[in-house]
């Protein structure tokens, strides 16, 4: 009877998606004319949320696509999921690309003002997770430890009520565990859907989560303002889910339930933490800007080392020395640089443990030192034949050419290539925010989410960019000047 | 001073010098001419080794070269000591004032001290008419004076030969009088000089001898008052009628 249902609507689906004309009614109308709910997530959430079926690698499975699939069945039809970036889901709802939000959203007052909620589907708890032989034994041990969490999360949120900024913050869900274990880290503080399948794993050995929850929350699906009964009829079939078992028997299948499930709902603890704009933030960016340009100027400290001796490489060197320079060219010049920050703070972790600072500097540094050495290369080339004969002529020996006759000319054709080159990196600098480095593009992002607004933290943000890379041009311009005596420019 | 002796030099296919043999006393100044891509400019770079050569032997200064010598050689370091060279294009850094350009080779190949090399330079810079432009950059200098720089940077080493590739050539007429002077003063101070030019009344004022250079080969070595006026071969006859047709 299900299927008879579901085919009917079908038709009318196409029709509706055609004519894009409002339906009337609302959302759930809607829905009902076209015959299938829309809702967003991201795979990127992985297992257990929603993520690409490793048997089937176009299709995406889950217990949210379980709970919607439920969902869907009991309002009479089929349910979709479209792919959105997590922390867009909620902008991108409000805009209408789809009808509701599944995918790990925790209900909080600070949601509540913006959206519709709907009763939980899950109850989580935000797990402690420590090496086996650390005698933190709950959230009040952590003063002055270092804390691991993923930015955007309740735990976030708890670690910044109770201590202040001294999470520090990832971007994927193995890597907090990683650090913990190399030591890096004191404690990660996380939801206990990702403790227990990344954090206290057989993969893990000499890391526990603490039994105690630090707190609770749940997952709902999230519903436009405008749309109190679409959020009701998805009550009604969450209700519905529940008491006929098929709730329990998903989250089953997930190995998602325990006893919080059958528990009575926690209730939101979120205070709002809206943050104001003041001295202390002020200050946050200032350091974080002072972060940027300690990254920026050691790593380009490096490249320029690193680019003169791959390019002398390149021009000069003996065919195998050349075409080794030219591999490392490629090999850092065509693979991502935030792949190679990974590569080096986590891959390398097992060999040489580098602090995230070190790490950034040295990628940065490597891989800048690849864009240099074309830069270095290309002015070497533009270099006279004659100056390098006469030099030989006087005797000058291959290394005392180098170093007085076509350094100095090729510094004076590569200073603007290299300003600007300086500047860029000034910029991809906010790459390392994933090997947990704060930065001034992190500072933003997270000052972003604490205010809950952009515009203050993003104009701070390019003011300091700017008041970072301005007098660095100018001197750059001045220095140009002064090397340059023949080469100022004729009129046309 | 100079013994040059069956020098064979290809580019790929192409022969460029075949089988160059000759000999220079020192003191003399030997005048080379002849059709353009001859080998002029070849045979000059190779008597200071910035062409390697495929066969042969020279000797000059004191300094055997043979072929395949690597650029770190001492013997070539000991050979660029002696030997000055001056190109068609002066090749001036231009990153460095004149005074710069000719105290470069003395400071970091001789070690002199930076007041001797200085010194030096000041007195070489009267000595080729440029006393007051020591600070001065090459590209504020004419050409003329560019060139007189070069030579002066050339003699700066205390060479026992200089090689002169068309030093005039890319001048304005009316500026290579001072460099010819410069090179005529040389000449009269007993300098061992090979200059490759296509100034007839120079060559037959300043030389000893006048080699025509055609095809890779010397073909005519004499005295410029039997080279140039009664030359024997067909090759020498009609460049000379030639340059005699085009120079005024
Ligand atoms: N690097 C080179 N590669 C190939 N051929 C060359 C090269 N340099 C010179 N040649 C050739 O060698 C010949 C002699 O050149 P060159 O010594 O410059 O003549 P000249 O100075 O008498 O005009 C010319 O035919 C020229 O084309
Ligand atoms: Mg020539």
């Amino acid at each position: 009877m299900t299927r008879l249902l579901a085919l009917v609507p079908l038709g009318i689906a196409v029709l509706a998606g055609c004519s894009g004309e409002p339906v009337h009614g609302g959302t759930l109308a809607a829905i009902r004319q076209r015959g299938e709910i829309t809702w967003g997530g991201d795979v990127q959430g992985g297992e257990p949320y929603v993520y690409e079926d490793p048997a089937q690698p176009n299709h995406v499975i889950g217990f949210e696509v379980d709970v919607m699939a439920g969902v869907a069945r009991r309002l009479g039809v089929r349910a979709r999921m479209v792919q959105y970036a997590w922390s867009n889901l909620v902008p991108s709802l409000e805009r209408g690309d789809f009808d509701v939000i599944a995918n790990g959203l925790e209900a909080t007052d600070e949601r509540r003002q913006r959206i519709l909620l709907s009763e939980p589907y899950f109850v989580y708890a935000e797990t402690l997770t420590v090496r086996t032989d650390s005698d933190i034994r709950s959230v009040f041990d952590l003063r002055g430890k270092r804390i691991g969490t993923l930015n955007q999360t309740y735990a976030y949120d708890i670690l910044r009520m109770l201590y202040g900024d001294v999470a520090k913050v990832y971007e994927g869900n193995e890597e907090p565990y990683t650090d913990l274990e190399l030591g890096r880290t004191d404690a990660v503080l996380l939801d206990n859907i990702i403790a227990d399948r990344y954090g206290c794993t057989a993969q893990h050995p000499t890391l526990k989560c603490l039994p105690d929850d630090v707190a609770r929350g749940t997952y709902v699906i999230g519903v436009r303002k405008a749309d109190p009964e679409l959020v009701q009829a998805i009550d009604a079939a969450l209700a519905s889910m529940r008491r006929d078992g098929e709730l329990e028997q998903i989250l089953r299948r997930f190995k998602l339930w325990d006893a919080r499930q059958s528990a009575p709902p926690p209730s939101e603890g979120h205070a709002n933490l809206a943050r104001g704009f003041d001295g202390g933030l002020v200050l946050q960016f200032v350091a974080a800007a002072w972060v940027t340009l300690k990254l920026s100027v050691l790593a380009f400290l490096l490249a320029v080392p690193i680019g003169t001796l791959l390019a002398v490489a390149r021009v000069y060197g003996a065919p195998p020395i050349a075409g080794a320079a030219r591999l490392y060219i490629e090999l850092f010049r065509g693979t991502p640089v935030l792949l190679q920050l990974f590569v080096l703070y986590y891959g390398l972790a097992p060999v040489v443990s580098l602090g995230p600072v070190e790490a950034a500097v040295l990628g940065l540094g490597l891989n800048y030192g690849a864009y240099e050495a074309e830069v270095y290369r290309g002015a070497l080339l533009a270099i006279p034949r004659g100056q390098s004969e006469a030099a030989r002529a006087l005797g000058l020996g291959p290394i005392q050419t180098l170093r007085h006759v076509l350094l100095p000319q090729a510094l004076r054709i590569a200073l603007p290539p290299m300003t600007n080159d300086f500047v860029s990196l000034l910029k991809d600098s906010s790459l390392v925010s994933v090997i947990t480095v704060i930065e001034l593009t992190k500072r933003m992002t997270i000052a972003a989410v604490d205010m809950r607004g952009w515009l203050i933290p993003g104009m701070l943000c390019a003011a300091l960019y700017l008041v970072l890379s301005f007098p660095l041009s100018e001197l750059a311009r001045r220095l140009e000047r002064r090397l340059a005596h023949d080469q100022r420019p004729l009129a046309l | 001073m100079i013994s040059v002796r069956s020098l064979c030099k290809r580019h790929g296919a192409r022969e460029v010098l075949t089988g160059v043999t000759a000999t220079v006393e020192r003191g003399e100044t030997i005048a080379i001419v002849g059709p353009s891509g001859g080998g002029k400019s070849t045979l000059l770079r190779c008597l200071n080794y910035l062409e390697g050569f495929d066969a042969g032997e020279i000797e000059i200064a004191g300094a055997t070269l043979v072929p395949g010598l690597a650029s770190a050689d001492p013997v070539l370091r000991r050979l660029r000591s002696r030997v000055g060279m001056v190109f068609q294009q002066f090749n001036l850094f231009p990153h460095l004032t004149a005074l710069g350009n000719i105290t470069l080779a003395p400071r970091i190949v001789k070690r002199a001290s930076r007041a001797a090399a200085e010194a030096a330079a000041r007195a070489l810079l009267a000595r080729v008419g440029l006393a007051d432009r020591a600070g001065s950059y090459p590209h504020e200098l004419s050409g003329g004076q560019q060139q007189r720089v070069a030579i002066a940077r050339a003699l700066a080493q205390e060479p026992e030969v200089m090689l002169f590739d068309e030093p005039t050539s890319a001048l304005d007429p009316e500026m290579r009088d001072d460099v010819m002077e410069v090179i005529r003063d040389l000449a009269k101070a007993g300098m061992t000089m090979l200059v490759v030019t296509h100034e007839m009344q120079f060559a037959h004022d300043i030389a000893s001898r006048v080699w025509v250079i055609d095809r890779g080969t010397i073909a005519e070595d004499g005295p410029p008052a039997q080279v140039v006026d009664e030359p024997r071969t067909d090759v020498a006859r009609e460049f000379f009628g030639r340059i005699r047709r085009t120079s005024p």
